[in-house]
């Protein structure tokens, strides 16, 4: 065993849904991870600062706006921009199929739909960082 | 008579096995017996708790004749793209039965920004349609006469503009705001709960409420200026006794703020409705909607001396669960509906919009949605419940829950008042996390599997793969609106919105009621984005403090 994994979960866009964000934050904590959540209403900016600033290992993104292929892109590319490539992007909501593949090409982390248990995302983690 | 029932129903209850593989409880957790009796509704008094329709506490419905009289309104809750686009869909859905409209706006139109704020990026038109100013109201309401229809806005934040922008819709063609019928959601109270799509403090933000309530009262007396809403309380993860509790006393929270506004109760609250949810567990569904009734009617007689019976009926809409519906086998949604539908039926809704089957993937496809209005007009039409009024009124079980239910929601009324009210009930936090608790209480069971969600947690089917068709937006809707925006603003009088925006920042200054003002900006074509930003500049913005 590892550090602990740090993990950021967030809202970004306008959408106020956040029933799955806050219960796979919970989740995620429960499971032993240490969860910072952001809060709603957040631009790619914000959440790529909070990231940094917190020092996490991965961001889980929220979306069920319909505005996945905007907000995911620019999330991971302002992580690149400042040195923070190697921050796993993964992210739940309502995402399409054919927008999945899009974004596991631009090299987005698992993205979960509706209906995921949280062990999955938990297993997921773990699997990805295999020392923590 | 009793005694000897309780005799021989201890008896029948001791050959019945009693461990732990048979117990049973509600979703929202109310443990429930094999069986109901008389005994389980002893504390009733039929006169004083359930009464006959259309006389209080209305438990058994608002109307004397209920739906014989009639038929409760469907509507479908429908926007996308562009005003365009949906001025289309609703002329559709007309055509095919529907009886009133209800607009779904898009996340920066609920969030009271323009199409071409920088924060709409991605989302414009998505997951409802963009109207950010009179040219698309106009647009979305184009060919529809507004004396004819009835229309239910889903809005808070912007509220008092969305509906100054539909005013004014009106006033181009013709109709007087006397003529108007139909809602505006306008319950701030449930965006800091819930939904949270939020633009001021909740200070000014029951200050705005008010200022639409006698706006209302005067100019658009037909209208219901709030739609107290539990539906997405419910859909952020709450159970229906807490449904209930907090959207009652939200309710109860803007009649107070009228009352202490200088209002006379009776005369802004007959135009209160509501707006309920309507979940998975059938019975537990129509006792929340038979118990909200009877809270209602005793409050606002009780406590808030309402002496006109218009003042003490609870009109409500339902929405069937979105967040029941599953990705996972989409037509197995068709039937879900279907009960939670009946259920509102059963429990006396005034107004019903059923969800489409392909609704956890995108906005519903015209097939799918037709299948729901369908489903609507089948319960009404096919099944025959509509012909006796609250015909599980009585069953000692359905009884036996609304009392349940009652009870629950008079504890959290307590537990608020405890904490000075529901407006620093919110502030604290405490309905944000007894939701968020129950949210989380409900997927830990359904992930261990003691709560069934067919073909998510049973019945999946291997390899499943999406065999229905989705309804796409195309980014070009974005761009166009941005560019209409532009040319809006270079078309109209900007000396004029101006002077409207500086003129309602005095109105939010002082005491004016500020729904003047706003009717005046929207219509020099002020957008909906200038407009909030001018509420904003003075009464600033909220921002939660982020907590799970």
């Amino acid at each position: 065993m590892g550090k602990k994994l740090r993990i950021l979960i967030a809202k970004p866009g306008l959408d106020g849904h956040d029933r799955g964000a806050k219960v796979v934050a919970r989740g995620l904590r429960d499971a032993g991870f240490e969860v910072i959540y952001t809060g709603l209403h957040q631009t790619p900016e914000m959440i790529a600062e909070a990231a940094l600033q917190e020092d996490v290992d991965a961001v889980g993104l929220s979306i069920l706006s319909g505005a996945h292929m905007v907000l995911i892109p620019e999330t991971m590319r302002l992580l690149r921009e400042k040195g923070a490539g190697d921050i796993l992007v993964f992210g739940g909501g309502i995402i399409p199929e054919e927008d999945k593949k899009a974004l596991y090409e631009q090299g987005c982390g698992r993205l979960f739909g509706p209906g995921t248990e949280i062990r999955e995302i938990v297993e997921y983690l773990k699997e990805k960082f295999p020392d923590s | 008579m009793m005694d000897e029932l309780r005799e021989k129903a201890a008896r029948w209850q001791e050959s019945l096995a009693n461990d732990e593989s048979q117990r049973r409880e509600t979703v929202s957790g109310v443990p429930l017996k094999a069986l109901y009796t008389p005994l389980d509704i002893e504390q009733l008094d039929y006169l004083r708790d359930l009464g006959f329709p259309g006389q209080p506490p209305f438990t058994r419905g608002i109307h004397q004749d209920m739906y014989r009289g009639r038929l409760w309104t469907m509507r479908q809750f429908a926007g996308f793209g562009t005003a365009r686009h949906t001025n289309e869909r609703y002329k559709f859905l007309l055509s095919h039965g529907e009886t009133g409209l209800s607009v779904a706006f898009d996340f920066p139109t609920l969030y009271g920004r323009d199409s071409d704020d920088e924060r709409a990026r991605g989302e414009v038109g998505k997951c409802g349609v963009a109207v950010s100013s009179l040219e698309d109201m106009e647009t979305l309401f184009s060919g529809i006469p507004l004396d004819k229809v009835s229309t239910s806005m889903t809005i808070n934040g912007p509220a008092s503009v969305v509906w100054a922008l539909y005013i004014a819709t009106a006033e181009k063609q013709g109709v007087s705001a006397d003529k108007l019928r139909g809602t505006i959601q306008n319950d701030i109270l449930k965006e800091y709960i819930a939904q949270k799509s939020w633009l001021f403090p909740p200070e000014p933000s029951m200050r705005v409420i008010t200022d639409i309530m006698a706006f209302g009262a005067k100019e658009v007396p037909q209208w219901n200026t709030i739609s107290i809403s539990g539906y997405h309380i419910r859909e952020a993860g709450s159970t229906a006794a807490q449904e209930l509790a907090f959207t009652l006393k939200d309710g109860l929270t803007y009649v107070e703020a009228g009352i202490a506004a200088g209002l006379d109760v009776d005369v802004f609250a007959p135009r209160l409705s509501f707006f309920f949810n309507s979940h998975l567990d059938f019975f537990e569904e129509i006792a929340k909607f038979r118990a909200a009734r009877r809270i209602w009617a005793r409050e606002m007689k009780e406590t808030y001396k309402a002496k006109n019976p218009r003042s003490w009926l609870l009109r409500f809409h339902t929405q069937t669960a979105g967040c029941t519906l599953t990705a996972q086998q989409p037509e197995n949604n068709i039937v879900r509906t279907a009960f939670q539908a009946l259920a509102a039926v059963l429990g006396g809704t005034q107004s019903l919009h059923t969800n489409s089957m392909d609704e956890t993937w995108a906005l519903p496809t015209e097939k799918a949605v037709l299948i729901a209005l369908r489903t609507q007009q089948l319960i009404a039409e096919e099944t025959g419940v509509a012909s006796v009024i609250d015909p599980l009124g009585g069953s000692y079980f359905v009884e036996s829950l609304t009392y349940e239910l009652e009870k629950q929601a008079y504890r959290y009324f307590e537990a608020i008042d405890g904490m000075g009210g529901m407006v620093k009930a919110i502030e604290n936090g405490f309905p944000q996390r007894e939701i968020a608790d129950a949210a989380y209480r409900y997927q830990r069971l359904v992930d261990q599997g003691r709560r069934t969600v067919v073909g998510v947690n049973k019945y999946q089917l291997e390899g499943e793969k999406l065999e229905i068709p989705l309804l796409k937006i195309d980014p070009e809707v974005e761009r166009s609106q941005c560019e209409r925006l532009a040319q809006l603003r270079k078309r109209r009088d900007n000396l004029k919105v101006k002077k409207a925006l500086d003129d309602l920042k005095d109105a939010c200054r002082s005491r004016d009621n500020v729904m003047y003002p706003i009717l005046e900006a929207v219509r020099q074509y002020a957008t909906l984005g200038e407009t909030c930003q001018a509420m904003k500049d003075v009464f600033g913005e909220y921002r939660e403090p982020p907590m799970f």
